[in-house]
C-alpha cells in the first residue's frame, strides 16, 4: 500500500532543505503572479464600477485561444498583440451592450449578468475551437530549458510571466497616477456625481475599465499558456482563484491584490508540501471564506473605507 | 384570504395529478420520470425563493446543500459496516433499529443503516452545517454575501471530488430504495414509476404549503420588513439576524431533501450535484421565475430542468441558463411570469433618464 | 393566471413527443457520451468515431439491410444526466443497444438499469468493476487498468526500479488507475514512497514534482488524461527530476505529446496500437483495422485520432457484427457477444465469454515510448542487474 511521507526532507543535509524549499517558493511564486494578474484585472472593474466581472477568467482564455489561433498565421508579437487588440474590443462589447444601457442598476444584478456572461463566453469558446487544450510556444527557449541556481530551477517563461506583469502593473501605476484619463478613471470611482460635474464621462470611464481589464487579462493569458495551456473552460477556476485574491488584498487595490496574490501562491505551494495535494484548493477558498468573515476589508484594506462603500 | 392561498395550492395539485394522467393517457408514462427529478430540484427552488426572493439574501452555493444530504444519505446506506460488526458503535446502532441488513445488486451481504436513519442524520447534519455556516455568512452583504456562498459551494465540491470515501470522481452507486412506508417507496424501478412521481410532487405540495403559511404569518411579515428595510426593521425590534439565520438554515434543509430523495429515486450521486454551474442554474431559475415569486419559479424551473434531463439543450445545456441569466437580469430581473412585464419592457425601452430601480 | 401557465406550458411538451414510432426498417442504437465537460477528452473522439462508422455502414446498406439510426446524448460526464438518458433510450427511444458512458462514474450508475431492463450496454469506460461482478448485458472495450499497471511494472523490473512516486488525477480514469497501482506494487516489489493526487485543472505542478523529488524516487507513474500530464512532464524535467516517466494509456494521442515538447522524450506508456500503427510489422494481426480506423478518421475530422476514439469503434463493432451474425434480436445478439472471439479491434484482439465481459488480455498493451516527438514501440532491454 502506498504511502506518503511527510517529513521527507532529509534534516541531516541542510543545504538539500534549503534548496527544496526555494523550489516550492518558485513554484508559489509561478501560481501567484498568475493570479495576481487576474485580480488586478477585477480590480480595475471594480473600481471605475462597483461590479465584480466574474466574466475576468474568460478575458484571459480568449487571450491566449486568440493568440494561439492567429499565430498560425501571424509572427509571435502579433499574434499576441493582435489577441490582446480583440479582446479588448470584445470587453468594450460586452460593457456597451449589456451593461452601459442600464440606469443606475442594483450592482449585484450586474455582476449576476457577468456570471451570466462569462457562461456565454465559455460556451462560444466551446462551439468554435472546441475542447482541445492549447499554447503559445515558449518564448525563449523549450519547454525544458531551465535556469539553475544551484539545484532550484525555474523556467525562462516564469521569468517572462513575471516581469510582464511588474511592466504592466507599472505602466498601469503611471497611467492612473500621472495621465489625464487615468486620473479621470479614479476620480469617477471615488465620487461618479462629482466627476460628472467636472465634466468626465462616467459611461466612457466604464468602459475604458473593461478595455484595460480585458487587455491585461488577454496579456496574462498569452504570457501565461505556454505553462499552464489554455482551454474552453480554463477561465474558471481562474476566475475564482483571481476574486479570492482580490478581496484578500482588498477590492480594488491593485498593489495589494500582487502581495495577496504571492502570499496565496506561496501558501498553496506549501500546502502541498504537509497535505494531500487534492485538497489544495479548499485552502485557496477556506482562506477566501476567512477572510470574508473576519476581515471583509482584506488584509491591506481599510475597514472604514470598505464599510462605507455602496453596495 | 386563508381561502385565496389554499386554493392556489389546490390548483397546483390539481395539476400534478392532471400531468401525470395525461402523460399515461399519451402513453407517455416515461417522462414521469424527468419530471420526478425535476421535482426533487424544486425543493431546492423553493428553499432558495425563501432565501432570495423573501429574505434578499443571494446564494451561490446552494447546490452545495443539496450534494451534503445526497452524499451522506448514500454514503450511510452503502457503507458496508460487517468489517466493523463487533464494534461498540455499530452493535449500539443495531438496537436502535438504525441498521439493516440487506443483499446488493450482486447478492453480496451489506451491513448499512437505514434509509430513514440515514435521512435523518443528513438532515440534521445539513441543519448544523448551515448553523456554523450562516452566522458569519449573513452577516456579509451584496458580493460578499455572493462570494461566500460560491465559495462555500466551492468547498463542499472539492471535498466530495477529493475524498475516496465518497467515491471521489466517480461518486456513488447502487443506492437502495428508500421505504417510506411499506407500500410506498423511493426508488428507480419502472414499476414504481407513478408511486414516485407522487411521492415528489407531494414533498413539493408539502413544501409549498408550508412556505405559503410562514409567509402569511408574522414570520412572513417580519421577512418581507428585512427584505424591504433591513435597519428600519431591526430598529422596529424584529431580530434580523434571527430570522435571516433560521431561514437560512430552512432552505439548506430544503435542498438536503430534494438531494436525499433524488439520491434514493436515481440510485446514485456524483459530484457534477454539487458544481457551481448547478448552483448557477438553481439562481437562474429564481431569476427567471422572479424572485419572489414561488409559482414562476417552480414552473420555469421545472420546464427547464424537465427539458435539460432530456437532452433539449444538447451539448449546450450550461449556455441556456447562462443565456437565461443575462437577458433576464438585464430585461426583466424581476422574472418573466407576472401580468405586468410588458409594460416593465415597455417602460425601460422609453424612459433613460434615471429612475431608482430596487435592488433584488 | 400563473398556475394555468404551468399546466399549459407542461401540456404543450406532453405534445412535441419525443419518441417516433419503431420503423420498420432501422435499428436504434443509443449513446451516451461526455461530448462536451470535464470527460470530452474522452467523449469528443467517441462521439466523433460512431457518427463516422455510422454512416460508413448506412453507406454500405446497413446491417442485415437495417439502416442505423444513432441517438447520442451529450452527458457532460454527469451521472444524473447518464441516469436519465439512459432510462430514455430504454424506455422510450426503445433501442437496441447503448454504447457508452465514457466515465467509470456514469456507467456505474447505469449498469443497475441496464442490466434490469435487459439492454445491452457496451461501455467506453475502463473501470473493472463494470465487468468485475459480471452482469449479463453489460460489457466493456477498454483494456483494464491493472494490465496497465502491470506492463508498467514489469518494465520498472526490468529496469530496476524500487522505490517510485504516483501522481493521479482527481478524476474517476485517476483514482481508477491509483488503486491499480497501489494493489499491484507490492507484487512486483515495488514501494511506492510518495502519493499525490492533483485538481485536473491544475496550471503548474512544480510543487507536486518537488515532493517527488524530495522523497528520491527513482521513477514516477503519472495517471491522467487531461492536459495536465504535461504539465507534470514539463515541470518534473524542469526541476530536475530527471528519472524515468511513466505515463498511462491516457497519454495516447499525440497532441499531449505536442504539448510537453521536448519534455515528452523518453516517457514510457502502455497503450493500444493505433498509436504506432505504422511501424508494426504486415503480419501483425491488428494492422489493417488500425491503418484504415486511422486514415478514415483524420481524414474525415482533421485531427489525431486516439485510442479514445478506438474504444468506441471496438464497442460499435462488436455489436454490428454480433447483430450480423445473430440478427436484431436482443437476446441473440447479447449471447453472440458473449461468445465472440477472436475479434480484432483498435484495443487489441477480444475474446471474450460468460465470465469475461471485457475480451481483452495483457497483450492488447503494447510498450510505447515518445522518440523526437513521434510515438514509437519500447525497445526490450535486458533485466538490469538489481544493486
Amino acid at each position: 500500500m502506498g504511502h506518503r511521507t511527510y517529513a521527507s526532507i532529509p534534516f541531516f543535509d541542510g543545504m538539500q532543505h534549503i534548496e527544496l524549499l526555494s523550489q516550492y517558493l518558485v513554484a508559489g511564486i509561478t501560481y501567484g503572479t498568475i493570479y495576481a494578474v487576474v485580480a488586478i484585472g477585477f480590480n480595475i472593474i471594480y473600481n471605475a464600477t462597483g461590479i465584480i466581472n466574474f466574466a475576468q477568467g474568460e478575458f484571459v482564455m480568449l487571450g491566449g485561444m486568440t493568440a494561439v489561433m492567429l499565430h498560425t498565421l501571424l509572427p509571435l508579437p502579433l499574434a499576441i498583440l493582435g489577441a490582446v487588440i480583440i479582446t479588448m474590443t470584445v470587453g468594450a462589447l460586452i460593457e456597451i451592450v449589456f451593461i452601459r444601457w442600464l440606469t443606475s442598476p442594483a450592482v449585484l444584478r450586474l455582476t449576476i449578468i457577468t456570471i451570466g456572461i462569462a457562461i456565454l463566453i465559455r460556451e462560444i469558446a466551446l462551439a468554435l475551437w472546441g475542447t482541445g487544450v492549447k499554447a503559445l510556444p515558449y518564448f525563449t527557449g523549450t519547454a525544458v530549458t531551465v535556469i539553475s541556481i544551484g539545484d532550484v530551477h525555474i523556467s525562462p517563461q516564469v521569468l517572462w510571466v513575471i516581469s510582464i506583469s511588474a511592466v504592466m502593473v507599472v505602466i498601469l501605476h503611471f497611467f492612473f497616477t500621472y495621465t489625464l484619463l487615468g486620473r479621470q478613471m479614479r476620480a469617477c470611482a471615488s465620487n461618479r456625481d462629482a466627476a460628472r460635474l467636472c465634466g468626465i464621462s462616467a459611461k466612457n470611464m466604464v468602459t475604458l475599465s473593461f478595455v484595460l481589464s480585458a487587455g491585461i487579462g488577454a496579456l496574462a493569458g498569452c504570457v501565461v499558456s505556454p505553462i499552464t495551456y489554455v482551454q474552453y473552460d480554463s477561465g474558471t477556476s481562474l476566475a475564482i482563484k483571481g476574486f479570492t485574491v482580490a478581496i484578500l488584498g482588498g477590492l480594488g487595490n491593485s498593489m495589494a491584490a500582487i502581495a495577496a496574490g504571492l502570499i496565496l501562491g506561496i501558501l498553496e505551494s506549501f500546502s502541498i508540501w504537509v497535505m494531500p495535494t487534492a485538497y489544495k484548493d479548499v485552502i485557496a477558498i477556506s482562506i477566501l471564506l476567512l477572510i470574508l468573515f473576519v476581515r471583509p476589508s482584506g488584509i491591506f484594506g481599510n475597514v472604514e473605507a470598505s464599510r462605507l462603500k455602496e453596495f | 384570504m386563508a381561502r385565496n392561498k389554499y386554493l392556489r395550492i389546490a390548483i397546483f395539485t390539481a395539476c400534478v395529478i392532471a400531468i401525470q394522467i395525461i402523460t399515461s393517457f399519451a402513453g407517455k408514462t416515461p417522462y414521469l420520470t424527468q419530471l420526478t427529478m425535476a421535482g426533487y430540484y424544486s425543493l431546492v427552488i423553493i428553499g432558495l425563493t425563501l432565501l432570495m426572493g423573501y429574505t434578499g439574501q443571494i446564494s451561490l452555493g446552494h447546490a452545495g446543500f443539496f450534494a451534503i444530504g445526497g452524499y451522506l444519505s448514500a454514503f450511510l446506506t452503502t457503507y458496508n459496516l460487517i468489517p466493523y460488526k463487533d464494534k461498540l458503535v455499530v452493535t449500539w446502532l443495531a438496537k436502535t433499529g438504525a441498521l439493516v441488513m440487506r443483499q446488493d445488486l450482486y447478492g453480496r451481504d451489506i451491513l448499512a443503516v437505514q434509509p430513514w436513519a440515514a435521512c435523518i442524520a443528513a438532515v440534521l447534519v445539513t441543519i448544523a452545517i448551515a448553523y456554523v455556516i450562516g452566522r458569519p455568512v449573513l452577516k456579509l452583504k451584496g458580493h460578499y454575501l455572493a462570494m461566500a456562498t460560491l465559495g462555500f459551494g466551492t468547498i463542499v465540491y472539492k471535498i466530495v471530488l477529493g475524498t475516496g470515501l465518497l467515491g471521489a470522481a466517480d461518486g456513488l452507486s447502487d443506492i437502495p430504495g428508500f421505504r417510506l412506508i411499506p407500500g410506498l417507496e423511493v426508488s428507480g424501478k419502472a414499476a414504481l414509476r407513478i408511486q414516485n412521481y407522487y411521492i415528489a410532487w407531494g414533498l413539493v405540495i408539502l413544501g409549498v404549503t408550508l412556505l405559503t403559511n410562514l409567509i402569511h404569518s408574522r414570520v412572513g411579515r417580519a421577512l418581507r420588513s428585512i427584505h424591504g428595510a433591513e435597519d428600519a426593521a431591526n430598529a422596529m425590534g424584529v431580530n434580523t439576524s434571527q430570522y435571516k439565520q433560521n431561514i437560512f438554515i430552512l432552505s439548506a434543509v430544503f435542498a438536503a431533501v430534494g438531494g436525499v430523495f433524488l439520491t434514493h429515486f436515481n440510485g446514485g450521486i456524483g459530484p457534477s450535484e454539487a458544481s457551481i454551474m448547478k448552483s448557477v442554474r438553481y439562481v437562474a431559475i429564481i431569476a427567471i421565475g422572479g424572485m419572489a415569486n414561488l409559482w414562476g419559479a417552480l414552473s420555469m424551473g421545472t420546464v427547464l430542468n424537465f427539458l435539460s434531463l432530456r437532452g433539449y439543450f444538447g451539448s449546450y445545456d450550461d449556455a441556456v441558463f447562462g443565456f437565461i441569466l443575462v437577458v433576464i437580469m438585464l430585461l426583466a430581473p424581476e422574472g418573466l411570469l407576472r401580468t405586468d412585464l410588458f409594460r416593465d419592457i415597455r417602460k425601460r425601452f422609453q424612459h433613460k433618464p434615471s429612475q431608482e430601480e430596487q435592488s433584488p | 393566471m400563473r398556475v394555468g401557465t404551468f399546466l399549459a406550458v407542461l401540456m404543450c411538451m406532453c405534445m412535441v413527443g419525443a419518441a417516433p414510432g419503431l420503423a420498420e426498417d432501422t435499428i436504434k442504437i443509443g449513446a451516451i457520451l461526455g461530448v462536451t465537460g470535464p470527460a470530452s477528452f474522452l467523449g469528443a473522439p467517441e462521439a466523433k468515431t460512431l457518427e463516422m462508422l455510422t454512416d460508413e455502414i448506412n453507406k454500405k446498406g446497413g446491417i442485415k439491410g437495417l439502416k442505423i439510426e444513432l441517438i447520442i446524448k451529450d452527458s457532460g460526464a454527469s451521472p444524473e444526466k447518464a441516469i436519465s438518458f439512459a432510462k430514455q433510450l430504454i424506455e422510450e427511444d426503445k433501442v437496441f443497444a447503448i454504447i457508452g458512458p465514457s466515465t467509470s462514474g456514469e456507467t456505474m450508475k447505469i449498469k443497475g438499469i441496464a442490466e434490469e431492463s435487459k439492454m445491452i450496454l457496451i461501455s467506453c469506460a475502463a473501470t473493472e468493476a463494470i465487468v468485475n461482478p459480471v452482469a449479463k448485458y453489460v460489457f466493456k472495450s477498454p483494456q483494464n487498468d491493472s494490465y496497465a499497471a502491470i506492463r508498467i511494472f514489469e518494465q520498472m523490473q526490468t529496469m530496476g526500479i524500487l522505490k517510485i512516486g504516483v501522481l493521479s488525477s482527481n478524476t474517476g480514469f485517476g483514482k481508477a488507475g491509483k488503486e491499480q497501482i497501489e494493489k499491484l506494487a507490492p507484487q512486483y516489489g515495488i514501494q511506492i514512497v510518495a502519493n499525490e493526487v492533483y485538481d485536473k485543472e491544475a496550471t503548474d505542478l512544480t510543487a507536486v514534482v518537488t515532493k517527488l523529488k524530495a522523497a528520491q524516487v527513482q521513477a514516477f507513474i503519472n495517471w491522467s488524461i487531461e492536459p495536465a500530464q504535461a504539465i507534470v512532464i514539463k515541470n518534473a524535467r524542469q526541476i530536475g527530476l530527471a528519472v524515468p516517466i511513466f505515463q498511462s494509456h491516457g497519454f495516447g494521442n499525440i497532441q499531449y505529446v505536442k504539448a510537453a515538447g521536448p519534455a515528452a522524450e523518453g516517457v514510457i506508456f502502455p497503450a493500444g496500437r493505433l498509436l504506432v500503427v505504422d511501424t508494426l510489422p504486415k503480419d501483425n494481426q491488428q494492422k489493417a483495422v488500425l491503418v484504415q480506423y486511422k486514415k478514415d478518421y483524420e481524414s474525415r475530422f482533421k485531427e489525431d485520432a486516439s485510442t479514445f476514439g478506438g474504444h468506441a469503434y471496438d464497442a460499435f463493432m462488436i455489436l454490428v457484427k454480433a447483430i450480423e451474425k445473430a440478427g436484431p434480436d436482443k437476446e441473440k445478439v447479447r449471447e453472440t457477444i458473449e461468445n465472440m472471439q477472436g475479434f480484432i479491434g483498435t484495443g487489441g484482439i477480444f475474446n471474450f465469454s460468460p465470465q469475461d465481459h471485457n475480451g481483452l488480455d495483457i497483450n492488447s498493451f503494447e510498450m510505447l515510448t515518445v522518440k523526437d516527438g513521434k510515438f514509437a514501440v519500447l525497445a526490450k532491454q535486458a533485466t538490469k542487474k538489481k544493486k
